[in-house]
Parts: structure tokens; sequence; C-alpha cells
């Protein structure tokens, strides 16, 4: 098995994306509890290593689908964290105008065919983003990403099944962080793996450690590979924990708390990251922190950008309707 | 009558639950994180959501989780296993988190529930009570915030209540769990915390009786759960203003008390809908067939519709509030129906 999956000059670049991902996130939740932000919000704290190491091995026309959770997918798949920051505030310059929020943005440009208010509603989708792939023969792959219990919606069953008999190439990235809202993992499904699942199927599955962007990266490139060359789908299953509530206020009284404590101190991808590189000395203390302050800087000013941005115009309401 | 007695809305709902399930051991309640923390009775993790507006938080410690069951992310299972388990001689209340879900679990309700009586040539019955939350003003965006009634009223076969009282989502809630056939109330989410007069005993609203909320001789207001609150506040510059509204509270889309809206609006002459659904082939223009239909001879001015706008419901804040209808919006439309001058 190869030790160290990420090139060494592409070290940086996983660090920035997951970095950026945890600070923009801490930020948003800063600005949530301030009050500023509508709605509710569902934050990827924890997670970063998973959609940072899968979309490292994707192109800007590569398609992503993403959840109520997607602020970490469009952030690792290359949209514009201002644009990011103002739409989860309602502001005219968002993503989406402000018409859509936290859990409803899309960013075509950039490949990502939206974040939903409806669990399960992104595995349809990614399958006719890939089937349109395989029909035109472009190269591009699909990528639908979702949780552990979103794999309990019909649409995962009848849209996995699709990709397996038509051989699309599309990669399903099951984020497992054990709980669907405060459902615990083992008591809304059996299995424990999700990636068996794949062999009813058809298809190829596999396992990572969703705190180890190595794992990540390799299991997602060569995923991706088969896909591009035309073997068909993957089902990965990332092992993962958010190290915040379903969404900010939930006080996760339905957890255990040595398991949380166990997480935030033990299982911290940032920090395994870190660890790795520095022992191995593939990267130095000081350009770590380099990229931290940078990316500290880009965050700062996407919120400052968004706090400044104005409000919609009340006669936006009805634009695009036909 | 006792001293007044006050609870919210959301209490209102968790006591006739309570109350009618600890009186008949039929009755099961399922739905996603009513509970919280399933399957972890032993670790004193469980009851620590209570659904996601925490309406029945208590509820499975009290009854036991054997009756109040936590599902997975299975909308059309869970909700197709309610309707079948529902015609066996249990009771089930199937919560579903919320209507913008329905799309998921429809079909079992609609091509399934709806039919059961109707096929089986009147002899078999489908004792389901569905709860969901339905409703605008909160910024949750397009996917959690839609009011869908209209759609569960167009299917002949399901029953329609959409309480906007904390009285009568108690009551109505008691008469539904009753009722022989399936009813799906919509519990708007924006009303939980609404406070009014509860008794404690339980007490049914019967389905199909729409109320009067508030008497007056120059226009009827007919209302849809939350646009009761507006078109109050409304009626108070109304009444400023030298016009009396008669507001009459629907209250139960399927079955439809015809007889108060038509009366009313035989008395007053003039007729503005306010609903908070949208504008085309909705419960607004239904209503105002209906007066069309029976009615028109007494009608004096066009038959007016405030609800909101055509579109997805927005996200941000200033855009929500352009969609959905607001009290200038029932004035200027009470002028309208009225002809007179704003
Ligand atoms: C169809 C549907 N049902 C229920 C919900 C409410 N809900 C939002 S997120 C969530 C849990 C999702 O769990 P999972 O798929 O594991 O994703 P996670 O939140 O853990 O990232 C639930 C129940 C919803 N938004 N859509
Ligand atoms: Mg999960």
């Amino acid at each position: 098995m190869e030790k160290i999956s990420i090139p060494i000059d592409r070290l940086g670049e996983a660090y920035e994306k997951m970095i950026t991902i945890r600070k923009a996130e801490e930020a948003f939740e800063k600005v949530y509890m301030d009050g500023k932000i509508p709605g509710f919000l569902h934050l990827y704290l924890g997670e970063e290593a998973i959609a940072s190491g899968v979309c490292m091995n994707l192109k800007r026309s590569d398609y992503v689908t993403s959840t109520h959770r997607g602020h970490g997918h469009f952030i690792a798949k290359g949209s514009d964290i201002k644009k990011i920051a103002a739409e989860i505030m309602g502001k005219e310059t968002g993503l989406c105008k402000g018409r859509g929020g936290s859990m409803h943005m899309i960013d075509v440009e950039n490949g990502l065919y939206g974040s939903t208010g409806i669990v399960g509603g992104g595995f349809p989708p990614a399958v006719g983003l890939g089937l349109a792939a395989k029909y035109k023969k472009t190269g591009q792959v699909s990528v639908c990403f979702f949780g552990d219990g979103a794999v309990n919606e019909g649409t995962f069953h009848e849209a996995i099944n699709l990709a397996a008999i038509w051989s699309l190439p599309i990669i399903f990235i099951c984020e497992n962080n054990l709980y669907a809202q405060s459902a615990p993992q083992e008591y809304h499904q059996k299995v424990k793996d999700i990636s068996k699942r794949a062999e009813g199927y058809g298809i190829e599955g596999e396992t990572v450690d969703g705190m180890d962007i190595f794992q990540i990266y390799k299991a997602s490139r060569d995923a991706v590979e088969r896909a591009r060359k035309g073997f068909g789908p993957t089902l990965l299953e990332c092992k993962t924990y958010l190290f915040t509530g379903h969404y900010v206020g939930d006080p996760r009284n339905y957890r255990y708390k040595k398991e949380m404590e166990y997480y935030k101190n033990e299982r911290d991808c940032i920090k395994i990251f870190e660890e790795k590189v520095l022992n191995e000395k593939l990267i130095t203390k000081d350009e770590l922190m380099e990229i931290e302050r940078k990316v500290e800087r880009t965050v700062d000013e996407a919120i400052r950008f968004a706090e400044e941005s104005s409000m919609p115009d009340r006669s936006e309401v009805m634009k695009d309707v036909y | 009558m006792s001293e007044e007695r006050k609870i919210t809305y959301a209490q209102a709902i968790k006591e006739a639950m309570v109350q009618e399930m600890q009186k008949d051991k039929d009755i099961i309640f399922i739905g996603q994180d009513i509970s919280g923390g399933a399957g972890r009775e032993k670790d004193g993790l469980t009851d620590t959501w209570g659904g996601s507006f925490g309406v029945s938080k208590g509820m499975s410690t009290l009854l036991g989780t054997n009756r109040v069951i936590d599902c997975p992310l299975s909308e059309a299972g869970y909700m197709g296993a309610a309707v079948s388990a529902s015609t066996t001689g249990i009771k089930v209340i199937s919560e579903l988190m919320f209507n913008d879900f329905l799309w998921l679990a429809g079909d079992q309700l609609f091509n399934g529930a709806a039919k059961l009586r109707y096929l089986s040539g009147g002899t078999e019955t489908c004792r389901l009570t569905v709860r969901t939350v339905m409703g605008g003003g909160l910024n949750a965006g397009m996917h959690h915030s839609q009011s869908l009634y209209s759609l569960a009223a167009h299917i002949p076969g399901i029953k329609v209540a959409i309480p906007s009282t904390p009285y009568d989502a108690k009551g109505m809630l008691v008469a539904a769990i009753r009722d022989e056939d399936p009813v799906i109330i919509f519990e708007n989410k924006a009303l939980y915390n609404v406070e009014g007069y509860v008794p404690e005993e339980l007490y049914t609203v019967p389905l199909g009786k729409a109320r009067i909320a508030k008497e007056g001789s120059d226009v009827t207001i007919i209302v849809m759960s939350r646009m009761l609150y507006v078109a109050l506040e409304a009626e108070e510059n109304l009444k400023k203003n030298g016009i009396s509204a008669e507001i009459i509270d629907v209250r139960s889309l399927v079955p439809l008390d015809e007889n108060v809206i038509i009366d009313s609006v035989k008395k007053t002459g003039h007729v503005v809908i306010v609903d908070e659904a949208l504008p085309r082939c909705s419960a607004a223009t239904d209503l105002a067939a209906l007066v069309a239909d029976k009615s028109i001879d007494y009608i004096d001015g066009p038959i007016k519709t405030v609800t909101s706008k055509p579109c997805p419901v927005p996200f941000s804040p200033i855009l929500e509030k352009e969609y959905l209808p607001s009290k200038e919006d029932i004035i200027n439309a009470v002028y309208e129906a009225t002809n007179r001058e704003g």
C-alpha cells in the first residue's frame, strides 16, 4: 500500500481546503449565533477531509450533488466562499441571489448541482448527470455526497441500481457520521459498513477512515479513474463524525459525552493530517501556519463581503417565474 | 366555566395525543425524531428531541417507545406502513416532519389510504391521522416552508384539517384520531408558540365545521391557518376606517362547511379569501368558486383572493416577507371587494 497517497506538491492544497472549510464553518456558526443568519444552519465541522479529499480528484467540469450539509462540498469544489457566505446570509450577492440560503444552493459553473433540503434528493440527479456525461462522451464524472441516514430513502436504492445497470461514471460518497438527526446509526439501519451494500448492486464498494484525507484521496482517486475509464460506479463510505450538533442550536443530548470527546480530541481530521505531515517532515510548521493565515484572511474577507452586501430588492421575488 | 387555562398550540397538540393515547391503548404514534436518541433508553439518551419542534417531547418516556416509535428517513416506507397498520384495528398517528415531504409519502397516502373505503365498497377504513408541518415566515427555505394543503384537499378520500388556534389544534386532533377515515392535519410552525384557551379535559372540535372568529357586517374575510392572525390585524385597521369585517376561519378544508361561509357572504355581500398557499388551483380559488356558485346574487363587488406569490418560498427574509400575504394586502383587497377608496 502506498504510504502517502497525496502527491507532495499537493499537500498544501489538501490542507488549505480542509482548513478553509473549518474556518468558514466556525465563522458561519459565530455569525449565526449573532443572529445574522436566518433559518436552519447545518455545519460540516469534523467532516472536512471528505469533501477535500474527494474534490482534489475532480475537475471543475465534473459534477457534484450535495446535501443539506453542503458548505464543505461547495468550498472544496471551488465555489467562491464570498458568494457562499452571502447566500447563507440571504444577500443579493449570494450564489443564488439569496433565494436559496444554506440548504438550497447551486453553482453550475463549478459543477455543483445543488444542496437540498430534501434528504435523499441528490441521488437521482447524480444519475442523470452521469448519464449525460456518458452519452456525450465528455469524460466527466458525477459525485454524489450523502449521509448514513439518506441511505434509508428509496431514492438511494433506485439511483444506485440505475447507475449500476447503465455502468455510469458515478461515485457515491457516503459520509457516515453515525447519526441521522437524533437517530443513531445502530438504530436506523442494521448494516454497520454501508459500503457492503455495493455488493447487492453489483458494484465496487469500499469503506475508509473519513478522518484520514490520505485514505479518502486514494480511494476516490481510484474510483474516479475507474469511472472515467467506463468501469461504472463505486460506493465509497467514509466513517466520520460531526463536531457540532445536527444544526446550530442542537444540544446533542442524544449522544454519548465520551464519544463526542473522543472524536474531537483524537479523531480530528485536521490534527491527524498535521501530525502525519510534520512527523514525516513532508511540510514545515511554518508552511502550514502560512496557509492558515492566508485562509483566515480569505474567510474574514468573505464574511465582511457578505455582511456589507445588500439584501435583494423586494421586486426580485417574482423574477424567473414563468 | 372554570378559570381560563392558556397553553400553546404545540402544548395543545401534545396534550391531545397524550390524553387520547392514555385512554385508548390501540393508538400508536410514529415519525422521525419524535422521541430522539432512539434505542438508547438504557443510557437515558432517548426522548431528547421530541420532533423537530419539540412538540412530542416527553411522550416516549410517558407512553413507551413501543407506542412512540422513531422512524428512519423512509417517508414512503413508514407512511405506507402507517396506512396498512391503521386498517387492522389499531389507530396510527403518523408525523411527517415537514409537509414538503408529502411528495415522498404521497403515493401511499393518495393512491393508498385515500382509495381504501371506496375500493372496498365501504367496508374497510383506515384510522390514520397524519400530522405535518406547513407554512412560511421562519426563513426555513423552499423545502421546509410550503403550504401544501390544497394538494391533499384535491384528492377524494382524505380529510384535511388546518387548525389555527390552540383550542382547535387539540380538539381537531382528537376528532381526527377518533375518525374512521384518514385525516391530514397541517400544523403551522409559526403558530407553535401562540397561546390560547384550552380545556384540560378531552374534547373534540368536529371536522367540517368553520368558525366565525369575529362577527362583522360589511365584508366577509375567509381565512385559513395562520392567516387568521394577519386578518385580525387587518380587521382592526379596517374598523378604524369604518369597515366592519366578519372573519370566518375555515378550519377544515375537507369536509368543508359551506353553510357558515355562504351565510356570512350573503349577510355582508362582499368577500375576501386569505390563504397562505399559492394562488392557482388552490383552496382560495376553490372557495371563490363556491362563493360565486352559491351566493353570486348577494355579492356586490369582486370576489378577492389574497395569497402567497406563485414562486418557490424564497429564503432571504426580505423576499419571504414579500412572498407571504400581508396585512396591507388584505386591507387593499377589502377596499377592492367593497368598492371603496383606500
Ligand atoms: C426527506 C426528508 N426527511 C427528513 C428530513 C429532516 N432531516 C434533515 S437532515 C436529517 C438527517 C440526515 O441524516 P444523514 O443523511 O445521516 O445526514 P447528516 O445530517 O448526518 O449529515 C433529517 C431527518 C429532510 N430534510 N428531508
Ligand atoms: Mg448522518
